[in-house]
């Protein structure tokens, strides 16, 4: 029954079925050690696959890979059908990466009263599930139903281990997602119709589903690709329809605050990449100017708003407002260097972001805070901390050497002989993103020490600061786990800021095949 | 014009190809300096020094390399790898090897091991002096790539990899908020500056498909001439904010809230020059645009007079060589934006002032040291008796600063003022009257800087600095002094070794060009020669009139005084204007957008959902149950799925 294109389809169906068999075993066991090592240990393992996953992977070959199928509503032509490209591809490996890293850095997460960890790495196994799900799967119906599903542990993730105003939240956060998913389903029956009306059998599969539809009358195009944007829109999230995830990744415990800024956000642009763009091509052209319009906006307006936050973690809701307007950019800029620019900036924001999310959860269990003012001049107590966070606010303001750099740079470069006066006005974001940083680093870490949450660590005014006073006071630098959790995204930041050419080779191919339905040649 | 445009890039091979290890080392150097921890801080310091001085090694071997071969063999390619290939777009990762990247090589590594030297002795007494050799491996690493690497991207990385490194250690007492702040303002006025050199970057790709230097330079010719102009406007604003140049000025003064060593290193002798380099490098596109290379002279006119303004109005005596140094480098852009009338002077005057300025702000290093770091002159004076060795050393510095006859300004500032009077029309009497009037002005406030500091009464007898202590101002230790003493050396003989016979100039022609001279003067050359040498003994005179003979000089600086220098003591009002044009109205925007998107646009959601369900109350309450109301609506979304579906098939 099952149809596979090739002797890999098992690591995609492995790497599909663990996280969930994972999940559910997790949830089961009673002992939270036990709980807390076998979800480590699962994603883990889900890592090695899709490191597999990587290698088996050829930059070169079919534009979907390990493919393969199950007939589900065969009446409507829906089938579970799962295969990769490298755009996914690169973002189920970058889900793989950070699920291992988040459950390490909420290890010792202190939990509410009556929750526990198993529920938490359960429901963070889950997420990894479907969200891998999301990004693989082929059928149009399907990514429907997944984009709807993954919401669930999410929003429990946020409504129930979060902050003080999680329910409004997580409510916030679900209604808003649900009602683009909603008006996505509009569409996708809208490009069903039509395939059926023109060919006289409608489908949903993707590949076929886009042949088709690509077709269609440009009046078509446009009421399916307006149906698709605001799912894409709500979830990237473009300004005006931004301000759930400031509330959301405030309230979010951190390690689902980074899957949602990190992987759930980048379902909104790789499906533009995915779903707008090869489906409506002569839509996506005519409305560019539209997306491109609120791209920038978005970059200079998440910019102003991340220098004006008095919350460190709405300041990183609102910076990935403002890169989401670089990866737009990017994407409707329609070149192969913008394009390429622009799925890379997807993986590198996650590990930036990631990174600085992980870095202001570590201070923020220290100080019982995550507000700006109530500290400062912690570089004298915590110096490693104040170096981990400098180096997640380096690649948040894309500085050349770190992993950012490339993606935004290849986005503007790319972006600038096709639109050239957007282009230039996104460059401003670039000061912005230095001020909103250094700002926040100036802010927390220097200066006399001082701040509401850090009352006893200062000697008073000018006294000479001993060295160990931070871990006699519980306020201790960085300890062994945490330095293990931040290692690895030190190296992507470095390592990719230097050679990032594996990863533009393997997503190079797909943009091409992406730009080629709106008539570019990728070059 | 030029011959650059037609050269030939060969790879290099043989020993060139050990150039990698000019990056590798400082690397190296800056990693197991940051990432090593406490457990290197007994050795640390050496290791960082020693990594600097092997670059130099590696630098003078592939100097006298280089020199062995013929004149037009002497660029060289070193492929180190792919770095961003997309479609189109191949940026490598690789070394342009040609007389313009050795020479900087030879200053960077050279003046940057005379300085990591110093700072063993000038840190000595600071707990993280480990990390302070991390952070000067990294800028001495990324001011290596922008100078050797072979494309404008790679240039972007150093660029902003230094701009990294300086903002580090101009924050380096991070407890104090004035470094803080300087800190900042450094970054965000360079970032201005990148996104002019990123755009410029930019249009070179739209239009010639590339950014490797070969390639850009071998086709530059395309360019229409409102683009070449574009970009070389667009350049040149990077280099202004790189070198502290008008309109970017601003941060260089507050950087010198750094260590005094990063002071000479980077925010004179190297960093800071960077942007002139960024117009020499891209000699083949100012060649192709007169109004480009017009507005570089005319931002370093003005620069070097203003720099010289505010020079002459500051008592902190790292600020009135932080001035000075925004001055010469006026100098050093009124030099390359004569074209190939002057790329090779403004880098010639480069080096010179490379030595000679680092050696300045080492000496006022030294006196810090001595002072318990007070950098007030009020409160200096008759130091000279206490810092002989300083003294000297300082002094000989500040003979080649304003160009005392055969040491190393006279040369090659000189040179300059000369080439500059030679531009022909209205712009030979700016431009020349414009580097006169600075050699005076120069002559002046270095003056001032020197009787104030090293002669007339010891006012420090009685006085106590900041932190309430006695003044005991005693010469510092031979690691500190010795590279003091290096670099007067080179004051005092650079300037003739690198004009006389034309050697640097014939060094540097395979990239600039064959200098050109100007076939006819307003004013004869030794008439300028000798009126630049009066015109500086007047600067000289004059300080002597007013402090110098003057028994005192007050502690307090006097507060009745005429309003220009009022208006220099404020730094011609260059901060003010960021304030009132930019800061101020930046913070209210920021305000307001602030606000806006709490009552606007969440507002409108949260109205909206009010309207839906009564009341924004609502909104909260309906968590309750809300699985159910979930499930319900799966459900109705499911139901009007099927349905439509059903309605398409049937219908």
């Amino acid at each position: 029954m099952i149809q596979s294109s090739s002797q890999h389809s098992w690591l995609l169906i492995a790497l599909l079925l663990i996280p969930l068999a994972g999940s559910l075993i997790v949830a089961l066991l009673r002992d939270q050690r036990a709980a807390k090592f076998t979800a480590f240990g699962i994603s883990l393992v889900e890592f090695a696959l899709a490191a597999c996953m990587w290698g088996s992977f050829h930059g070169d070959g079919a534009r979907i890979q390990m493919a393969f199928s199950v007939p589900w509503i065969p009446d409507f032509d829906i089938n579970i059908a799962f295969g990769i490209d490298g755009i996914a591809m690169v973002m189920v490996l970058m889900i793989a990466v950070l699920s291992p890293i988040v459950i390490g850095g909420s290890w010792t997460e202190k939990l509410a009263e009556g929750r526990s960890h198993s529920g938490f790495f359960s429901l963070l196994l889950l997420m990894e599930a479907l969200t891998i799900g999301v990004f693989a799967t082929t059928d149009v119906f399907v990514f429907y139903v997944l984009f709807e599903i993954m919401l669930i542990p999410m929003y429990f993730l946020i409504g129930r281990f979060g902050g003080n105003n999680r329910q409004y939240a997580a409510v916030k956060f679900f209604l808003y997602s649900f009602l683009g998913g909603l008006l996505m389903l509009g569409g996708a029956i809208g490009a069903y119709v039509y395939a059926e009306s023109a060919t006289g059998q409608g489908t949903f599969d993707w590949m076929k589903l886009t042949s088709i539809v690509s077709h269609a009358p440009l009046h078509v195009q446009v009421w399916i690709f307006l149906g698709f944007f605001a799912a894409f829109a709500i979830k990237a999230p473009l300004v005006p329809l931004h301000t759930w995830l400031p509330d959301a990744t405030r309230e979010a415990p951190v390690a689902a605050g980074v899957m949602l800024v990190g992987v759930l956000d980048k379902v909104g642009v790789f499906g533009f990449l995915r779903y707008s763009i090869p489906l409506t091509p002569e839509a996506s052209k005519t409305l560019a100017p539209l997306v491109l319009t609120l791209a920038v906006i978005g970059v200079l307006y998440g910019s102003l708003l991340a220098a004006g936050q008095s919350d460190m973690k709405r300041f990183i809701a609102y910076v990935s407002v403002a890169h989401f307007g670089f990866i737009a950019l990017g994407v409707f800029a329609f070149t192969q260097q913008s394009g390429v620019g622009s799925v890379t900036y997807m993986v590198n924001h996650s590990i930036s972001t990631g990174m600085f999310l992980i870095v202001i959860g570590m201070l923020a269990a220290r100080g019982k805070s995550a507000r700006i003012a109530d500290y400062g001049g912690l570089a004298k107590v915590t110096p490693l901390l104040a170096g981990a966070f400098f180096i997640a606010g380096l690649t948040t303001l894309s500085l050349p050497g770190t992993n950012s750099f490339i993606s935004e740079f290849l986005v503007l470069l790319g972006a600038y002989p096709s639109q050239p006066a957007f282009t230039i006005f996104a460059a401003v974001g670039m000061v912005l993103a230095a001020l909103y940083v250094l700002w926040l680093y100036q802010r927390v870490f220097t200066g006399e020490v001082r701040g509401d949450a850090l009352v006893g660590l200062s000697g008073g005014p000018g006294a000479a600061m001993r060295p160990d006073v931070g871990a006699r006071k519980g306020f201790g630098d960085l300890g062994i786990r945490e330095r293990w959790v931040l290692a690895p995204l030190l190296v992507l930041v470095i390592g990719l800021g230097f050679y990032p050419q594996p990863l533009l080779d393997k997503v190079g191919p797909a943009v091409a095949d992406t730009l080629s339905s709106v008539g570019v040649q990728g070059k | 014009m030029s011959i650059a445009a037609s050269e030939t890039v060969q790879q290099a091979s043989g020993t060139m190809s050990l150039a990698w290890l000019l990056f590798a080392l400082p690397a190296f150097g800056a990693l197991v300096l940051l990432l090593g921890g406490r457990r290197t801080n007994s050795w640390g310091h050496i290791l960082g020094v020693l990594t600097v001085v092997a670059a130099f090694a590696v630098g003078l071997v592939l100097f006298f390399t280089s020199l062995g071969a013929p004149p037009d063999q002497r660029t060289l390619n070193l492929h180190l790898f792919d770095w961003i290939d997309v479609g189109s777009l191949q940026v490598e990762f690789g070394m342009r090897l040609d007389p313009l990247s050795m020479v900087f090589v030879l200053l960077i590594t050279g003046v940057g091991a005379l300085i990591h030297i110093y700072s063993i002795g000038y840190m000595d007494d600071d707990r993280d002096r480990r990390r302070f050799f991390g952070y000067l491996n990294l800028f001495v690493f990324s001011m290596l790539i922008l100078v050797l690497g072979n494309s404008f991207i790679t240039l972007y990385l150093g660029w902003e990899g230094v701009g990294l490194a300086s903002y580090l250690l101009i924050g380096w007492y991070s407890d104090r908020r004035s470094a803080a702040t300087a800190s900042k303002k450094a970054f965000l006025m360079n970032r201005v500056g990148d996104v002019g050199l990123a755009i410029a970057i930019f249009l070179l790709w739209a239009n010639l498909g590339s950014t490797q230097y070969t390639e850009v330079f071998a086709r530059a010719g395309q360019l229409s001439p409102g683009t070449a102009t574009a970009i070389a406007l667009l350049l040149l604003l990077g280099a202004c904010g790189k070198s502290g140049q008008f309109p970017l000025q601003a941060w260089l003064p507050d950087a010198m809230e750094g260590p005094t060593p990063v002071s000479a290193l980077i925010h004179a002798a190297t960093m800071v020059t960077a942007g002139v380099y960024l117009v020499a490098r891209s000699n083949p596109i100012f060649d192709l645009t007169e109004t480009g290379r017009l507005v570089v002279t005319l931002i370093g006119a003005f620069t070097l007079l203003l720099g010289c303004i505010v020079g002459c109005a500051y008592d902190d005596i790292k600020k009135v060589l932080a001035y000075s140094t925004v001055s010469q480098i006026g100098y050093m852009m009124l030099g390359v934006g004569l074209g190939p009338f002057g790329y090779a002077l403004g880098i010639i005057h480069l080096l010179a002032h490379g030595f000679f300025k680092a050696g300045l702000f080492l000496g006022a290093g030294s006196i810090m040291h001595a002072m318990n770091d007070e950098v007030d002159m009020r409160k200096f004076g008759g130091l000279w008796r206490k810092l002989p060795i300083t003294f000297v050393t300082f002094g000989l510095g500040y003979l080649a600063l304003i160009g005392f006859p055969f040491l190393s300004g006279y040369y090659t500032k000189d040179a300059i003022i000369e080439a500059a009077f030679g531009a022909g029309g209205w712009r030979g009497w700016v431009f020349g009257l414009a580097g006169a009037i600075g050699a005076a002005l120069t002559a002046f406030y270095m003056t001032r800087l020197m009787l104030m500091t090293f002669f007339g009464k010891s006012r420090w007898k009685e006085l106590r600095s900041a932190d309430d202590r006695e003044f005991h101002p005693h010469e510092a230790k031979p690691v500190m002094w010795v590279p003091m003493v290096l670099l007067a050396i080179g004051s005092l003989g650079a300037g003739a070794f690198f004009v006389l016979g034309d050697r640097v100039v014939n060094y540097l022609s395979p990239t600039l060009g064959r200098l050109s001279t100007a076939e006819s003067h307003p004013i004869p050359e030794l008439l300028i020669t000798i009126g630049t040498l009066v015109l500086a003994a007047i600067g000289v005179l004059v300080a002597w009139l007013i402090f110098g003979r003057a028994k005192d000089i007050p502690a307090q600086r006097p507060e009745n005084v005429s309003g220009i220098v009022r208006a220099a003591r404020k730094d011609l009002y260059g901060n003010a204007l960021n304030e009132a044009l930019i800061a101020r109205p930046g913070i209210w925007l920021d305000r307001f957008l602030v606000w806006l998107d709490n009552k606007g646009v969440d507002g409108l959601v949260n109205g909206t959902a009010a309207l839906f369900g009564g009341s924004s109350g609502r909104l909260r309450r309906l968590q309750t149950g809300f699985v159910r109301s979930y499930a319900l609506s799966m459900l109705a979304g499911g139901v009007i799925l099927i349905g439509a579906l059903l309605m398409v098939r049937y219908a």
